[in-house]
């Protein structure tokens, strides 16, 4: 009983730190149609932000940094490697985006030196608690609750602001709305400027509870999230979100069975099952060729 | 017309026939010792050039972006370890599982020496291929269906799937689980040995490129054929190409076996190069490498992939090497020099090409069709 | 007129590139102390040349980097070696293999190219399994110095080893684990398609007499809370995990969390002082089989301290405090194996070197040190150490022997 408690909760943390990531990849291909394939090289680089700003700087004054540099490591990379490809093939842009992610780990290697960097506690989250008999951190517990919060107030931001209807009309149509007067690269930017700062709410979150990071750390949680974002329906961010708890549910119950060897296995199979069955994902919006 | 196609065929020929005659008299002339890091080089390069070929034979003329090209290597690396290891070495090399479930060996079965060796090696490669093509078959039932991101995502996913497959211990007795596949025969084993023991005649980096030429040779007679036509009239318009009469799911299928074929030979190969076959080299990585690889070279260039495979290969394993070392000009310590700085120059050239260079060395353009074009420009 | 700027920039880049690259491929021999990725070698002229093939990258990164401290330190010591009545300066030349067995073939080759005599390295075995064919088709020796998997030296004349095998450990560490816990059921924990870790929870469960839950988990995995809860509730009275140190110190760290009570023994790699970091304040019981205990010599102790101390870049590499790894110690221990062999072989000839290592014997910091048949090190010894937490030490446990 408390092994099925445990492995719930590991379930449902690991969903909302997903979840967080899978926003940022939904978000953006919703509106530029690219697989950010940097997105959790993004995340692994908040994480690494932090251990580094802790070394010298306040906590309080660290995470607020963090989250500002990291919204900034968002946009330039939009500027610098997405921008001037706007007229190419989607294929090149993907292509450059597996650029950056090739360029955030090396980077990440040559500073780190590649060893494993040790995230700081932080004060609060970082507690231990113990939960219907299982012991576990706080940070647990709030991720779900955090996760519920920030995406309602996500969701308010797209369906009651101005900036949130730019983005859903350039989501809908590209060209369309560009007639329409609506500023393209605005309104990328503040996509990729969103998706960035959850990637580096979802770091604190994610790290404190597994305190080590590797240039590669970022990759597996991005990979996962990205399917979960696809599970949902990508391009909704609901979808994203129930997409994400499940595939966090799902990696979980597995590693704790005896087929655990399996479980990333098992992640992009049931990918390739929803894309077969029902491309669109659970919340997707049916899309039709134009000839 | 038939006529300059003739000529331009022997021409192709004539020049292929020269590079390797080079390549042998490079290897034999030059010390192999002091030049080991060239013809380290030029091996991988050779293999390296063959899959990514077999991936622009599917991104970049078929236009299906498939990134499960590492998965596919793998089988044909698997394959071909599994089939040739020598029967004497199978308790050595599966000590944890006392011993292979598979006891023969292709060169072998061929009688061993020179003969055996020649046909078990590219019988084994062959074998791989189909492997590879026949699991891509499979695979491309459900997969083919998908559209651009998402058939890459899922192909990407397939390669994690075979990956944790072969690492699955119950299957340990044929995929030996976790630990390499090693002491197969390896390109240095087509080196000629005089009774003494001692190398008179260095084969092993005319072997790679034998094997690869022969490979691409195909794929690009594929390419120049009806098929190949087809592939592009897809690749261009796929609902102009179905109305046109061509079998859309036929043709990407052929498509994806054939690309599939050629990654598990290059597998196979690059089990040869690198003395081993372990699954956990295969990863995404890979994938994007050789998928850079394409890119610089030109999406829907043959030639532009080869040339990018060996520019590759040389700047990140060897040209480079200098920029992880600490050095010392005179009193002066070189500032950034460390572990890794390598990679980051890698990875910034890479961006460079891939925002300002967008169609790579030679766009779609073939090295042949370059040349002539200079020619005609000169008689002008 | 930016695309033509884009070009020069990239040719001239590629053109100094290929001009620096073919200096360093080209230029093996001589005194140049140019652009090969060499230190030290400013003395006399006679230059003999000891390769490094170690990762300074990928997930074995952080124990290369301490097995490299050991050479570098014993280098410093002992800059000079006497060879054939001539005293020959020691340069050490490095190549990374990047912990990966794709690359270890040109990290292989370029030390071949770059004439040295022998080579020392690695830290992980499935890299000297790729690297072992180059250096036996070159004719150049290579000692390995903390490379545990049977495979690297079985079929390869030209690889030696100077530290004891996987199957002893994995022997060890299980009748470490019946002896001192009377342990019923052990669970072990691996990375999936890792030689090193899977090699080791076979012999455990081999040697183990009770019940074993094997498990593993994937590359890249940062969430081993299920796999410790799988622990707990299979009722599990020792875990056993033989995974790299970046693996090592997040499952350190969370079972210190969870305040989980179950021992964990390991092998050699998780002796690193990041994961006595991990564990420090905290009830953790941690047991490591390893090749060297802090102490086994005061004088190697007390020198290498002194100079990691002064260095910030070694302190640095050795995870910013100066605990000795034992992988230190036997990268130190191969340093002055690798010179024992020059003077034996009376020159810096590669197959002079080759020929002189088997019947090579050397004591050691480690212990003492002589080839088999195979070109193991015949060893019989292991430190098991415990992790003391509240002073963020090692102390010895038990020395154990194989039975």
């Amino acid at each position: 009983m408390q092994y099925a408690i445990s492995i719930l909760l590991s379930g449902v943390s690991l969903g909302g730190q997903y979840a967080l990531i899978a926003i940022g990849y939904t978000m953006v291909y919703g509106i530029l149609r690219l697989i950010n394939f940097a997105h959790g090289d993004v995340f692994m680089v908040a994480g690494l932000m932090m251990v580094y700003l802790t070394a010298s700087l306040p906590l309080a004054a660290s995470i607020p940094l963090v989250l500002v540099l990291t919204v900034l490591l968002g946009f330039v990379i939009e500027r610098a490697a997405y921008k001037p490809l706007r007229e190419a093939p989607r294929m090149s842009v993907m292509i450059s985006a597996i650029g950056v992610s090739y360029l955030l780990q090396n980077l990440a290697t040559y500073i780190t030196g590649g060893l494993p960097q040790m995230y700081p506690e932080i004060p609060g989250i970082s507690k231990t608690i113990t939960v219907a008999g299982v012991s576990t951190k706080w940070v647990t517990v709030i991720t779900p609750v955090l996760v519920l919060a920030l995406v309602l107030a996500l969701t308010q931001l797209i369906h009651h602001t101005k900036v949130g209807m730019a983005m859903r009309a350039v989501a809908r149509d590209f060209e369309t709305a560009q007639l329409m007067g609506i500023k393209i690269n605005a309104v990328i930017s503040v996509t990729f400027v969103i998706g960035s700062f959850l990637a580096a709410v979802g770091s604190v979150l994610y790290f404190t509870n597994y305190q080590s990071i590797v240039p590669l750390s970022g990759s597996l949680p991005g990979l996962r999230a990205f399917v979960a974002a696809v599970f949902g329906g990508i391009g909704s961010i609901p979808g994203a979100v129930v997409g994400a708890f499940i595939i966090g549910l799902s990696e979980s119950v597995i590693k704790g069975s005896s087929w655990s060897i399996f479980s990333d296995a098992f992640t992009f199979a049931l990918l390739i099952i929803i894309l077969v069955v029902k491309p669109t994902g659970l919340f997707g919006e049916k899309v039709t060729d134009k000839v | 017309m038939k006529k300059t196609i003739n000529k331009q065929t022997w021409g192709t020929l004539l020049w292929a026939a020269a590079l390797l005659a080079l390549v042998v008299i490079l290897e034999n002339v030059l010390d192999p010792n002091k030049n080991i890091m060239v013809f380290a080089a030029l091996k991988k390069g050779a293999v390296y050039a063959l899959v990514a070929v077999s991936m622009n034979l599917l991104n970049g003329f078929t236009g299906l972006f498939s990134l499960g090209q590492a998965g596919f290597m793998l089988l044909g690396a698997y394959t071909y370890a599994i089939l040739t290891i020598p029967t004497a070495q199978r308790d050595a090399v599966y000590y944890i599982y006392n011993g292979s479930a598979v006891n023969f060996s292709l060169p072998e079965l061929f009688g061993g020496g020179a003969l055996g060796l020649v046909l078990g090696v590219v019988l084994a490669l062959i074998l791989g291929g189909c492997v590879a093509a026949a699991v891509a078959w499979l695979i491309g039932l459900p997969v083919l269906r998908l559209k651009s991101d998402y058939l890459a995502i899922a192909t990407l996913g397939f390669g994690e799937i075979i990956r944790a497959v072969f690492q699955w211990d119950k299957l340990g007795p044929v995929t030996n689980g976790a630990n390499a596949l090693k002491n197969f025969p390896t390109f240095s084993n087509f080196n000629i040995q005089n009774a003494n023991g001692e190398t008179v005649l260095r084969l092993s980096t005319f072997t790679a490129f034998l094997l690869a030429g022969i490979c691409v040779a195909v794929i690009v007679l594929l390419i120049n054929s009806t098929y190949g036509r087809a592939f592009k009239a897809i690749r261009d318009d796929e609902v102009a190409a179905e109305a046109m009469g061509i079998n859309l799911s036929r043709h990407k299928r052929l498509a994806f076996c054939i690309s599939s074929f050629f990654a598990g030979v290059g597998g196979g190969m690059f089990a040869m190069f690198a003395n081993q076959a372990q699954a956990k080299t295969f990863t995404t990585a890979m994938t994007y490498e050789i998928l850079l690889i394409v890119v610089i070279g030109g999406i829907g260039s043959v030639s532009g992939s080869c040339i990018a495979a060996f520019l590759y290969v040389a700047a990140s394993e060897w040209w480079l090497r200098f920029l992880d070392a600490e050095t010392f000009i005179g009193g002066f310590k070189v500032p950034l020099l460390r572990n890794g700085f390598r990679m980051v120059v890698f990875s910034v050239v890479i961006m460079i090409v891939v925002l300002f260079f967008r169609t790579g060395i030679m766009g779609d353009k073939e090295l042949p069709d370059l040349l002539k074009k200079r020619r005609k420009e000169g008689t002008k | 007129m930016k695309k033509l700027f884009a070009t020069l920039l990239a040719l001239s880049l590629a053109l100094s590139l290929a001009a620096c690259g073919g200096g360093s491929g080209s230029g093996g021999s001589g005194d140049s102390a140019g652009s090969g990725g060499t230190t030290g070698g400013s003395g006399g002229d006679k230059v003999v040349r000891i390769g490094v093939f170690e990762p300074a990258t990928g997930d074995s990164g952080a124990g290369g980097k301490q097995e490299m401290l050991g050479m570098q330190y014993a280098n410093k010591e002992t800059p000079t070696v006497e060879i054939g009545g001539e005293t020959y300066t020691v340069e050490l030349v490095y190549a990374d293999n990047a912990s990966s067995a794709d690359k270890a073939p040109t990290a292989a080759s370029q030390l071949v190219s770059q004439d040295v005599s022998l080579v020392l390295g690695t830290y992980g075995s499935g890299c000297a399994i790729a690297g072992g064919p180059i250096f036996g088709e070159a004719g150049l020796a290579a000692i390995g110095v903390t490379c545990t998997n049977p495979g690297v030296t079985a079929g390869n004349d030209y690889y030696f080893r100077i530290c004891f095998l996987d199957p002893f450990q994995g022997t060890v560490l299980a009748n470490f684990a019946s002896e001192k816990f009377s342990a019923k059921k052990a669970y072990l924990l691996g990375e999936l398609g890792n030689d090193y870790d899977q090699g080791l929870l076979n012999y455990f469960e081999q040697a183990f007499e009770g019940e074993v839950v094997k498990d593993s988990f994937p590359p890249n995995t940062s969430d081993f809370s299920t796999y410790l809860n799988k622990a707990v509730a299979e009722g599990a009275d020792v875990i056993f995990c033989p995974v790299s140190i970046a693996y090592s110190t997040q499952i350190v760290k969370l079972a210190a969390s969870m305040n989980l009570n179950i021992p964990i023994l390991g092998s050699d790699t998780l002796d690193s002082n990041k994961v006595l970091d991990a564990a420090k304040g905290s009830d953790v019981q941690i047991y490591v089989s390893t090749f060297y205990q802090e102490g086994g010599s005061p004088e190697f102790d007390e020198g290498i301290k002194a100079w990691l101390n002064e260095d910030s870049t070694a302190m640095t590499n050795n995870g910013g405090d100066d605990t000795i790894a034992a992988v230190t110690a036997m990268g130190y221990d191969a340093y002055y194996v690798a010179l024992e062999a020059l003077k034996a072989a009376g020159s810096t000839d590669k197959a002079a070197v080759k020929a002189a290592l088997p019947s090579l014997s050397y004591t050691g910091v480690s212990g003492a040190i002589a080839f088999d048949g195979v070109g193991d090190a015949v060893r019989d010894t292991a430190y098991i150490k415990t992790a003391d937490n509240a002073a963020g030490a090692w102390t010895l446990e038990t020395v154990q022997t194989a039975k």
